[in-house]
């Protein structure tokens, strides 16, 4: 194991870990924004409530999400260093854009939403849910821009050995930024909406709380039907981007090896790159070439129209991206299928269809991280496309024993904290579902 | 040299200091709240930074970004060639961050502790580890002709860097106890005075010494001030904000004693920031490797877009910053904390 390979090990973990979380605190974000806005408006005890649980939830959250993030600022020093070097003149600038646009926003005004519950008003704190909401999504756009830029850069020149940027507006909003950033918010809307659908719907399943399991399955059901619907158009736009940007991403998640015309998508299949053919496969004629490019005849590129050194690793950027779209089109049944019972009245009695909400809850995750591996993997070799190799990217000066020794230590971290916040979350669940209202919940944290 | 480089080699300094003044008390009262007596005490310093701190730590994240930004091959050699150490640091700030907010979810004793724990372990390492970070640039790095450094993790810790190691901790160490009697009542208030008494004693001491242990043994870090005299104003001012402090919490003034901190704090890093320019990481052995402002910054054009982004961001940034620490003056009270 060289550092090369221990360092992008690690660059997987870390970020792994760290994108459970954004997603879940964007999408919960605007929900609590709903939630004051309606409690600012009524001053009724329910939204109160609500907003007390939620917010608590979410801080939980943020707080892993904040202390795994310190490391994703660094970590581009401390294991990249000749990517750093190479690539700062235009990648650290969207990131200190983030620290200073966005994520100063959302840290301060978290303290406000979480700690001013006893000193200022509704109003100022709805004030603050809205920061925070708006802050953690511009966070998104600058850190999806940084990222898009490795996926499809633009703006800039090599001079003298590193990268040079010419065109500020083109390296932020290159090809890829605003499809990726679409895509990724909208799945974080949809993480948000899963998470408040499930937990809600296990309050009802209890019988404890119940008008507040209904109101936050409510609201959670439409955002969640909403933005899995939403998901269609914006997935396709970022697909269609990628087979115009980056095609030998295309061909790798579609497992096409052969460029041709009236180009199949593949409804299920093994690639195999050793053998250049898919086994097993279901396809369905065109629709590859349609989807992409909008036209039965247009030719979509294979694999073998480019050299295999320059081919991604099939494993991690096929199989992923496909069960990410079988997450997707359960998203959308499963959310229709509960907003059908909603109208039909029959939600809140369907034990069947919230128990099913309970287990859905880590789905949207799943679905997040797949997408990802699928993003990042697709562009292999490059850390840059085309500009520079992952392998000329690591830092000389760190050793794969000091590696392999960060990579254990985070492991452990990882782990622990992970099991602390579903612990923790798991009791706050249990002390709101062991009385009706909120009386237990103050004594129990007096 | 243009004045692009110049301005962000201050703007850099000026992140720097803000992390040190915000996110220092932060680190502070962290190692403070080990001698908290009772647990309705510990919650209570840890409410004092409770609204504050998250923010306070996004300076140290706007550090990273800006060097990132500004001087792309220091930020690469310096966070790679401190690999081990700025690990164990990132390990420290990571269960800093989430002690704050998990510790007080359970009332269990083994719970509490293990946080309290993890907390004080999470704010003494960043707070000593810095210093040594700022020891070793002072001192000067072995660094290849690619800018990578060439030692080992044992070769930080070498006596002084340590020393300013030990000076950023007593630093650190005696203002978050000045905050924490800006914050707190009674006995602990009380209590934390005394802390900051002792504490101030080190932090004047270590100056002296560091201070000393420089004009004998670091003689390339007094050339500005010998061509530029009248920057020895710099040193002079922060030994007088550092005996002021001193004197201040004697008499009870904790407001002008945590203002004269934050005069010593700005003081270390500009005094720091004048030794060293306008080099950012020093080479040991061989000047023409050091990287400075002219042979390690980013383009023109980057340096000026970030600028323009700083300068319409940062006071953006201050106004919501004053705003919260006005909303949550004044003592922290038990009844309405929430850690």
């Amino acid at each position: 194991m060289d550092a090369v390979f221990l360092s992008r090990l690690q660059f997987a973990l870390t970020i792994g870990f760290h994108y459970i979380f954004p997603p879940v605190t964007i999408g919960l974000s605007w929900l609590i924004v709903w939630i004051m806005t309606r409690y600012k408006d009524t001053g009724a005890d329910l939204y109160r409530r609500l907003a007390a649980f939620w917010i608590k939830i979410f801080g939980l959250s943020f707080a892993v999400g904040v202390a795994t993030g310190i490391t994703m600022e660094f970590q581009f020093g401390t294991n990249w260093a000749g990517y750093s070097r190479f690539v700062g003149d235009i990648f650290g600038a969207p990131l200190a854009a983030e620290v200073i646009l966005a994520f100063f926003l959302e840290s301060s005004f978290l303290g406000v939403l979480i700690l001013g519950g006893e000193r200022l008003s509704v109003r100022v704190r709805w004030f603050a849910s809205l920061m925070v909401a708006f802050g953690s999504t511009l966070s998104a756009f600058w850190i999806i821009a940084a990222n898009s830029w490795m996926q499809t850069p633009a703006g800039y020149r090599v001079v003298s050995g590193r990268v040079e940027l010419t065109d500020l507006r083109a390296a932020i909003f290159n090809p890829s930024t605003i499809p990726r950033l679409l895509h990724t918010v909208d799945g974080a809307l949809v993480t948000g909406a899963f998470f408040m659908l499930g937990i809600g719907a296990w309050f009802i399943l209890k019988g404890r709380n119940t008008d507040f399991g209904r109101e936050s399955v409510r609201v959670a059901l439409i955002t969640g039907f909403v933005f899995s619907m939403l998901q269609l158009p914006l997935g396709h736009y970022h697909a269609v981007q990628v087979a115009l940007t980056q095609p030998e991403k295309l061909a790798a998640v579609e497992g096409l090896f052969e460029t041709q015309r009236r180009a199949p998508a593949l409804v299920f299949g093994i690639p195999s790159s050793k053998d250049e053919t898919v086994r097993a496969a279901i396809r369905i004629p065109g629709a590859l070439s349609l989807l992409a490019f909008g036209s039965l005849d247009a030719e979509v590129k294979g694999l073998k129209d480019f050299p295999k050194d320059e081919w991604p690793p099939l494993f991690l950027t096929f199989y992923p991206f496909h069960l990410m779209v079988m997450l997707g089109m359960y998203f959308i049944g499963f959310t229709a299928l509960g907003i059908f019972l909603l109208w039909r009245r029959k939600l809140y009695g369907n034990r069947f269809f919230l128990s099913l909400a309970v287990l859905s809850i880590p789905l949207p995750f799943i679905a997040n991280e797949l997408g990802w591996i699928s993003a990042e993997v697709g562009r292999q070799p490059w850390v840059v496309y085309k500009v520079m190799r992952t392998a000329d990217a690591v830092s000389s000066s760190v050793s794969a024993g000091q590696v392999l020794f960060s990579i254990i230590m985070f492991t452990m971290i990882y782990g622990l904290l992970f099991f602390a916040w579903i612990f923790l979350i798991f009791r706050e669940i249990r002390m709101w579902m062991a009385t009706e209202g909120d009386s237990a919940v103050k004594e129990v944290m007096s | 040299m243009s004045g692009l480089q110049v301005a962000w080699f201050i703007m850099v300094g000026f992140f720097i200091a803000g992390y040190a003044i915000l996110d220092g008390f932060d680190l502070g009262v962290g190692f403070w709240h080990l001698f908290a007596r009772k647990d309705s005490e510990r919650r209570l310093v840890l409410n004092a930074i409770g609204p504050v701190w998250d923010g306070n730590e996004v300076w140290l994240l706007a550090i990273g970004g800006c060097l990132f930004a500004s001087f792309p091959p220091v930020y690469a050699t310096v966070f790679s060639g401190f690999y081990l150490a700025f690990m164990l640091v990132i390990f420290a700030l990571i269960f800093r961050a989430t002690a704050i907010v998990f510790r007080s979810e359970h009332p269990s004793k083994w719970w509490r502790s293990w946080w309290d724990g993890a907390f004080a372990f999470g704010s003494v390492i960043p707070s000593v580890f810095f210093g040594v970070a700022l020891g070793n640039l002072l001192r000067g790095l072995p660094l290849d002709d690619a800018g990578n450094y060439t030692g080992t993790f044992a070769d930080l810790l070498n006596p002084y860097s340590l020393l300013i190691g030990f000076t950023g901790f007593a630093m650190v160490a005696t203002h978050g106890a000045l905050y924490l009697v800006l914050k707190t009542e009674g006995g602990l208030a009380d209590r934390a005075r005394g802390w900051a008494q002792k504490m101030w004693v080190f932090y004047l001491v270590l100056f002296l010494i560091a201070g000393a242990v420089t004009l004998v043994a670091q003689p390339q870090l007094i050339v500005n001030y010998n061509s530029l005299p009248i920057l020895w104003i710099i040193p002079a001012l922060t030994l007088a904000a550092i005996v002021m402090l001193g004197v201040f919490n004697m008499k009870g003034e904790a407001m002008k004693a945590f203002y004269s901190s934050i005069f010593s704090i700005i003081g270390l890093i500009s005094l720091s920031g004048s030794a060293l320019f306008p080099n950012l990481v020093p080479s040991l052995d061989n000047p023409q490797l050091s990287l400075n402002i002219m042979n390690a910054s980013s383009s023109p054009l980057t340096l000026k877009a970030m600028l323009v982004i700083t300068l319409l961001g940062m006071p953006v940034v201050i106004v919501y910053t004053v705003w919260i620490y006005t909303a949550f003056g004044g003592k922290v009270k038990l009844d309405e904390a929430k850690y």
